[in-house]
């Protein structure tokens, strides 16, 4: 959340070009997820709370692991836990740290009416400047993941940054840091594809035949992914979408309706100043107030 | 010096001029207007980046996004109090259905070519309709977009609906009031029914014939 940064490819509510003079040489970063080697012991939650010195409220058991019950401001990733039954009778522990993908093309900044509030930056993170957030809520109105959430507090949107503090110099974000089983690994999205392809291999050797790559394309891609047994599936992993979009009711309000709105006030304005200028006013004159007075004064 | 109480459709004993609007109408009738655009200018702001500047004028985006719901509450029960009071003037007949016909005339301030007017026209009337849908969409989908309140008890795609639905129909409220401020701008005699509440004979006999035979049919003789 550095405000000075120079390698912003796209701001929130700002047509003019941020700036970027600072570019990601080094190519775009990405989190992987894999979903298979992660054991749910939550050391990322922990992790993300430390780090980013949040406190969640305690919450109650819900009769899940899944605790707390839901994203919020002050818990940016959680372990979503489910019990999922196979067609062969196996019950199979599916476990997702959910939290923002950090998607190439993030709805959140498409419906931010607020400039600056929502940045991406070169290297595919994005991020929230809480300092320029109205708290309207239209992020979580674009986001295809239901990700951000608003704080009671201070009415500002939430949500992970990828450690983008942490990164910026250097460092791994610290769900990965504390990952004791390598289910979460950090790199360059490239290599952090190549990696996922030796462990969908890996996985198809073992008998997961439908497991591979969660980076859905229908938002550009992500810069957190996952290696699913069912990727086939996304959907049993706590409603994963299967193919994420940016919404076309989204689109079509953050798009061609802006320029034709405006247009259209802008043409009726002006239409009726022509009106005035070419037609002069419309005058009751003398005559009408005579014809009125000699009605008045007819005997009914 | 005691000033009687101004009552519509009325010929005013002292001044021959006839009221046209009663006090309270013409109050609820600006607290409407006043809501109005305050709520269009930051609603602007929120819709279109490049009016963004415009939420200075609440004091920030923040405080702009806060108090943008609660002058759409107050805008709402004003108009839908204002609304049920002139509704029975703005039922549309068939002789409206001519008028619009002539809408040619109507632009080229050719009224001889119309049909008498009783006591709103065709084009009044459509404003009537139009506001009072729009209205409606916009609280319904005001209520379900305000984040603070109700949001969250809503899914996601109801938020989506709503969203598109308020800027829609909030486009087409602020269309119809640009035709209806600026018809109130042409009309020279207008202005004064909203802020004083009267109009001069000659205004009305010329745009509103039928209406202001009824009203001296009534007066007349006193």
């Amino acid at each position: 959340m550095a405000l000075q940064s120079l390698d912003i490819v796209r701001r929130s509510a700002t047509t003019i070009a941020p700036p970027q003079a600072r570019g990601a040489p080094a190519g775009e970063v990405a989190k992987l997820i894999d979903v298979s080697k992660c054991i749910g012991c939550k050391a990322c939650q922990v992790a993300c709370m430390e780090w980013n010195d949040l406190r969640d409220e305690i919450g109650s058991c819900l009769g899940t692991y899944t605790n707390p019950a839901d994203l919020s401001d002050q818990s940016w990733t959680l372990m979503r836990f489910t019990e999922h039954e196979t067609p062969q009778g196996d019950l199979e522990w599916l476990i997702r740290k959910d939290g923002c993908m950090h998607c190439a093309d993030p709805g959140c900044l498409k419906a931010c009416p607020s400039p600056g509030a929502i940045v991406q930056y070169a290297n595919g993170i994005v991020d929230f400047h809480e300092e320029n957030c109205i708290g309207c809520g239209y992020c979580i109105t674009g986001c295809p993941f239901n990700v951000p959430r608003i704080s009671k507090k201070d009415h500002k949107a939430y949500k992970c940054t990828l450690c983008s503090d942490r990164v910026s110099v250097g460092l791994e974000p610290a769900c990965v840091k504390a990952c004791p089983t390598g289910a979460i690994v950090f790199g360059s999205k490239t290599d952090m594809q190549r990696h996922a392809a030796g462990r969908v291999e890996d996985l198809k050797s073992r008998g997961f035949d439908q497991a591979g790559l969660y980076d859905p394309s229908g938002v550009g891609g992500t810069h957190v992914m996952y290696v699913l047994h069912h990727a086939d599936q996304p959907e049993l992993y706590a409603d994963l979408p299967k193919d994420p979009q940016i919404s076309a009711l989204v689109k079509v309000w953050k798009g061609v309706s802006k320029p034709l709105a405006l247009l259209g006030i802008a043409a009726a304005a002006l239409a009726g100043f022509l009106h005035y200028i070419g037609m002069g006013p419309s005058l009751t004159t003398e005559e009408d107030e005579e014809a009125a007075r000699r009605e008045l004064e007819k005997p009914s | 010096m005691s000033r009687t109480r101004q009552v519509a459709d009325q010929v005013d004993p002292k001044t021959g001029q006839i009221v046209r609007y009663a006090p309270a109408t013409r109050i609820n009738h600006w607290i409407v207007a006043i809501s109005f655009v305050l709520l269009a200018l930051s609603g602007l702001a929120l819709f279109y980046p490049p009016l963004f500047w415009l939420a200075n004028l609440f004091g920030g985006g923040d405080v702009m996004r806060a108090v943008h719901p609660w002058i759409g509450l107050v805008m709402a029960v004003a108009f839908f109090a204002f609304a049920a009071k002139v509704g029975r003037d703005n039922r549309l007949q068939r002789a409206d259905r001519e008028w619009l016909r002539r809408i040619g005339d109507v632009v080229r301030d050719q009224e001889e070519n119309l049909p008498e007017v009783g006591r709103n026209n065709a084009g009044q009337k459509l404003v009537y309709l139009v506001a009072l849908v729009s209205m409606l969409v916009l609280l319904v989908s005001g209520l379900v977009i305000w984040r603070a309140y109700f949001s969250d008890y809503f899914p996601v795609d109801a938020t989506r609906v709503a969203a598109l639905a308020h800027a829609a129909f909030a486009f087409v409220l602020i269309l119809t009031i640009v035709v209806h401020v600026y018809a109130g701008i042409w009309v020279k005699g207008s202005l004064r029914a909203m802020t004083r509440g009267t109009v001069s004979p000659g205004w009305a006999w010329k745009h509103h014939r039928a209406w202001f035979r009824d009203v001296t049919k009534h007066s007349t003789g006193k």
